[in-house]
Parts: C-alpha cells; structure tokens; sequence
C-alpha cells in the first residue's frame, strides 16, 4: 500500500486561480506530483477548471468562479494530489540536435573556464545528461529542463543578456535549457539547435510537453545550418525516440 | 464585403478579443482585451458576441474610414471625443459610416483604452481560438503586430440596423480590490500594511505586459528570487528593487519574483483604464467578497444585451455631444510617454 502523500499548499492566485503548491524550492519530486496532478486534471477534468499551467514546484489551476468557489476546488485539489503518483502512461522521449561553442554559444570558454575544465568536457557531460521537461514558460516554447549534472551548476550571470538567439541551449542554476524565441536571458549559451520548440503552422505547433525526457546531441555548424533551413520549412528535425 | 480603412491610429493600438486560452502551459500568454467589459459592451451594441474581436485603440487618437459600402460599428471604453465628417458622436453607441465616411476619434480622456467592435467582427486566422495580436510571439490576426495607418480590415456590408446605446453602470472611483497572496508570506505584516495604506501611481513605462507602479519600496521578508510559478493577469509581484508590477495580459506566463497580491477579477478592467499619473490606493477583499464580485461582473457581462436602448430621442443625443464635447483631451508628456517599449534594462525576470 503507498502511503498518502503530504498535502500541498492551496495558494489563492486572485479569484479565478489557485496555486497548488508542492514545494518552493526546484525540487524532483515535487515537479512529479506537479505533473502527476496535471495529467489527472487532464484526464478527468474537474466542471470549472478552464486551464492548468504546471510549473517546477506548483500547478497553477485557472477556474471560473461561477462554476465553483475557491474552498471547494482548494478541497477537491488536495484529495487528488495526496493519491500516489501513477507512472507516466506514455512518456516520450526526444533527441535534441545542438552546435555547441563558437559563435553558436559565446559562452562554452567561459563556462569551461569557470569549472576548471575543457570546452569538450562541458559538451560531453551535457550531451549524457537525461533530462526532463520539468516547466515551459517565460516566452511560447521556452523548456526548462531539470536533471542537470551537479558538476554544471552555475550561477546565472551578474548582468542578463537583452537579447539571446532562438534555439539557444543553455544552463543557468540547477536547470539546463531550450529556448525558442530570441529574447532576454540571464543563463549560460552552451549553443544553438535548430529544433523549434513553437512554430505556427506545423502540427504540433509545440513539439515538448511537460513531462517529456530530452537528450541532446552534438552536430557540426554545416549540419546546424541544414537542420536550420529545414526547421524553417516546417520539419521537426528533433528525433522523436521510443521510450 | 466593405472594408474599414485605418487613416490614422496611435501606438498600443491593436486587435484583441477575449484572448488565447489553453496554452499558457507552453509558455504562450493568453493577450486579449484590457477592458473586458468595454470591449464586450462594443461587441453587444453591433450584434456581436461578447468577446469578438474589436480594435482595441490606445490612449492617442484614431481614424478609420469606410471604403466600398457602408460599415456598421460601435465605440466603448475610455471617453473621448468622436466624430464623423464632423458631427460628434456619442460613445457606448453604436454607428454607421456610410462608404468615405471617417470616424475620428480624440485621445483618451480619463482613462487609456477605447473599443471599436465592427458588425459581424474581423475577419482573420484564429491561432488558439484567438485573433489577439501579440507582437512578442508574432501572433494575431490579420495583423500579427499593433495596428498602423494603412491597415485595411474586411468589414461585413452595414445591415441597416437601428442604432443602439447602452446604458452601463457607472464606473467605481475607489480602491482597486486585490485578494493577498500566492506569495504573500514572502512580506512581512509591515510591509503588507505599507502596501495596502498607501497611494500608487502607474509609471509612464507600462504596458500590455505589465504596469509598474510608484510608491513605496516594498521590502521583501526572504529576498526576491523565488523558484518561478504561473502568473495570471492582475497578479502583483515584487521584483529587487521593490517596486510592484502588476502583471497585464501579455505577461509572461511564470514569473520568479513574490506575488503579494492579485487584483480580483472584476477591477481588472478599471485597474488597466487608471491613466499614468493618476494616484489610486489598493483594498484587499476576502476571498468570498473577490468571488461574490467576480459573480456579479459575470452577471454584468451576461446581462449587456438587456442594457441596448434605442437612441430614439434628440435630447439624449444632445446630452451625449455635450459629453462628448467636455475640454480637457491635451495630452501632456507623461502620457505621450506612457505607452513606449520599456527599456531593455527592465527586462523581465526568468527563472
């Protein structure tokens, strides 16, 4: 028999959301009783949830509060989130194409340097890493992903960049990760993929999901730059493994 | 077909509707009207269902004029001055340009955001059931940016049907009502009270993403930095240097700093019409209070189509030039400000 889990905290997001809140730190099991909670909602919708947003330690459940109150969607969260956490039914996983280093990701020396080690062992230790789609958020598609090896740990940096490329791959903290759009970040740019995360018109217009396992794979820039014209027309150059 | 022309249009000025929904966990905001209630109550004065798109119009003026046939529309939200080919015209009415007809509208007077709702809606390619434009992810539709002069929309052939106004109730001059947290416990109870008591004012760098304010510094009790969680439009957060933002419908979808607070639901709307400059205080509510306003506004919004009156009267029409004809639309220069990109140096948190 499992033992019930301890109760999450029922958090109120304004009228309309409820945080449900498993832990306040980035924290593994926490994320899994996150998305174990999602894919109930999923599965068996509760009548007024419109929209649920899993994030690293909480599921943030949007409701409309014609159709119930606070207290009693706060009661019926915390009975489904105490139920053990059930396997992932179908877990997917991808494999991520990155060019690391050089212009692709200005960052690599530094890193390096930093952790007392070679360029090629940072891309070598990233590369073995198994990761997790632990949250998407910030801008459409950005994947933050959890499993990073402790050896990769880092800071963010002191002063965040305005402007990063999309496809950029890189860590920042415990969280390695893939963004989409080019945009600010204050995280360490390992390199650049080709694969979009988020593209309009292509079915699915967002390849990850919450919960999906990521590896990444080391390709030349000639081959970046085909997958690049590739990705552009549309192709999911990311491969889509069994799991 | 007819079409409705843009002559001209200020910035912060695009198409939106009652947003994108369903995929804020991939990160995609779901953008949508400032004033639920305006743009609904546009929508409800040409047939339209509540939440179509409309153009939503910024604090500075507009034109719009229409070409090959007579299109039929209805402006509300923020007052201004309006007029067609020179006659005024009243707000919370609906109206027809017939074709070569201009619409103008003045800037913004008392508040930021005005509707303009088109019969029978904009035609465009909904992406997450939304038209909504936001220029961040390159969506909306047709125009996946803010509106410019030149913009053309297709407009359904005016039907001829009597003019309406809507009778609305009057808008509340008091707090903006919040419900504390998710992350109130990250202030302690002085800083909540600090908070609550004292006045506010929205900072000129705002935007669809979010308003800052100024005021107070709010101190926080465990430093800014918390491990991100989903954000929702009204939420409140805490970033380093103190100063609250309230987070607005382009927000990002997870944020890493404290949320004190979350504006209800039923403010939202008068909270994002508050004009820079404008001093305002906040009130906190129980959480049934928020769910007892947050019911009544649905009732509000469900009820608008009993609100339509016909303008069948001079008089009435009369009253509403004079309205509409109230000096005081000089903009000064916190205004012109007020709805420019923030700087870069205010990038958002990213956790």
């Amino acid at each position: 028999m499992a033992a019930t889990l301890s109760p999450p905290r029922i958090l109120p997001s304004g009228d309309s959301a409820i945080t449900v809140e498993f832990s306040r730190h980035i924290d593994d099991t926490a994320n899994q009783r996150v998305l174990a909670l999602d894919r109930r909602l999923a599965d068996e919708p509760l009548p007024g949830v419109t929209e649920t947003v899993p994030t690293y330690r909480s599921l943030l459940v949007h409701y409309d509060p014609v159709l119930v109150d606070f207290a009693a969607l706060g009661d019926r969260l915390v009975a489904l989130a105490e139920l053990p956490v059930p396997p992932a039914a179908k877990m997917r996983r991808w494999r991520i194409p990155v060019v690391y280093g050089e212009e692709h990701g200005i960052d690599l020396e530094d890193v390096a340097r930093t952790l007392k080690t070679t360029p090629d062992d940072i891309v070598a230790r990233h590369v073995a890493g198994d990761y997790r789609v632990a949250m998407i958020g910030f801008t459409p598609g950005w994947s933050y992903l959890s499993g990073l090896e402790a050896f990769l740990h880092m800071p963010r940096r002191q002063n965040p960049r305005l402007l990063t490329p999309a496809g950029t791959i890189s860590i920042g903290g415990v969280q390695t990760g893939v963004q989409c759009l080019a945009g600010p970040s204050g995280w360490h740019l390992l390199g650049r993929t080709a694969v979009r995360t988020y593209q309009l018109h292509r079915e699915p217009t967002f390849l990850l999901e919450p919960g999906d396992r990521v590896t990444f794979a080391a390709v030349d820039a000639k081959t970046f730059a085909e997958q690049d014209r590739a990705a552009a027309g549309g192709e999911i150059v990311a491969e889509l493994m069994t799991a | 077909m007819s079409k409705l022309v843009i002559s001209t249009i200020g910035p912060a000025s695009s198409v939106q509707d009652g947003g994108r929904h369903g995929a804020q966990r991939y990160g995609l905001t779901p953008s949508g009207a400032m004033d639920r209630l305006a743009i609904a109550a546009s929508n409800t004065l040409v047939g339209n269902a509540p939440f179509a798109a409309a153009i939503e119009i910024g604090p500075f003026g507009a034109a719009f004029t229409a070409r090959e046939g007579a299109v039929r529309v209805a402006i509300s939200g923020a007052p201004r001055n309006a007029d067609i080919s020179g006659c005024a015209v009243a707000s919370d009415t609906s109206m027809t340009l017939a074709d070569g007809e201009t619409l103008t509208l003045g800037f913004a007077r008392g508040g930021s955001f005005s509707y303009l709702a088109i019969e029978g809606g904009i035609a465009g390619e909904l992406v997450f059931g939304s038209l909504a434009v936001n220029a961040r992810a390159g969506l909306g539709s047709p125009y996946p940016r803010p509106l410019q002069a030149g913009d053309e929309l297709q407009a359904r052939a005016a039907s001829g049907a009597p003019e309406r106004r809507i009778e609305l109730p009057f808008a509340v001059d008091g707090p903006i009502r919040v419900v504390l947290g998710p992350q109130d416990d990250e202030f302690d109870d002085a800083q909540k009270q600090l908070f609550l008591d004292s006045e506010w004012k929205i900072s000129a760098t705002s935007d669809r993403m979010g308003y800052r304010l100024e005021g107070p510094v709010i101190k926080h009790l465990h430093g800014h930095n918390i491990v991100s969680d989903g954000t929702v439009n009204g939420s409140i957060q805490v970033p380093g240097n103190g100063a609250p933002i309230v987070l607005m419908p382009d927000r990002g979808t997870s944020g890493g700093y404290p949320k004190i607070a979350t504006v209800i639901s039923a403010d939202h709307g008068r909270f994002a019409q508050t004009p820079a400059g404008k001093s305002f205080r906040f009130k906190a509510l129980s959480m049934p209070e928020a769910q007892a306003e947050a019911r009544k506004f649905a009732g509000l919004l469900r009820t608008l189509p009993d609100r339509l009156r016909g303008i069948e009267n001079f008089e009435l029409n009369i009253e509403a030039l004079r309205d509409a004809n109230v000096a005081g639309s000089a903009v000064s220069a916190v205004d012109a400000r007020t709805w420019q990109t923030s700087s870069p140096a205010d990038a958002p948190a990213q956790d």
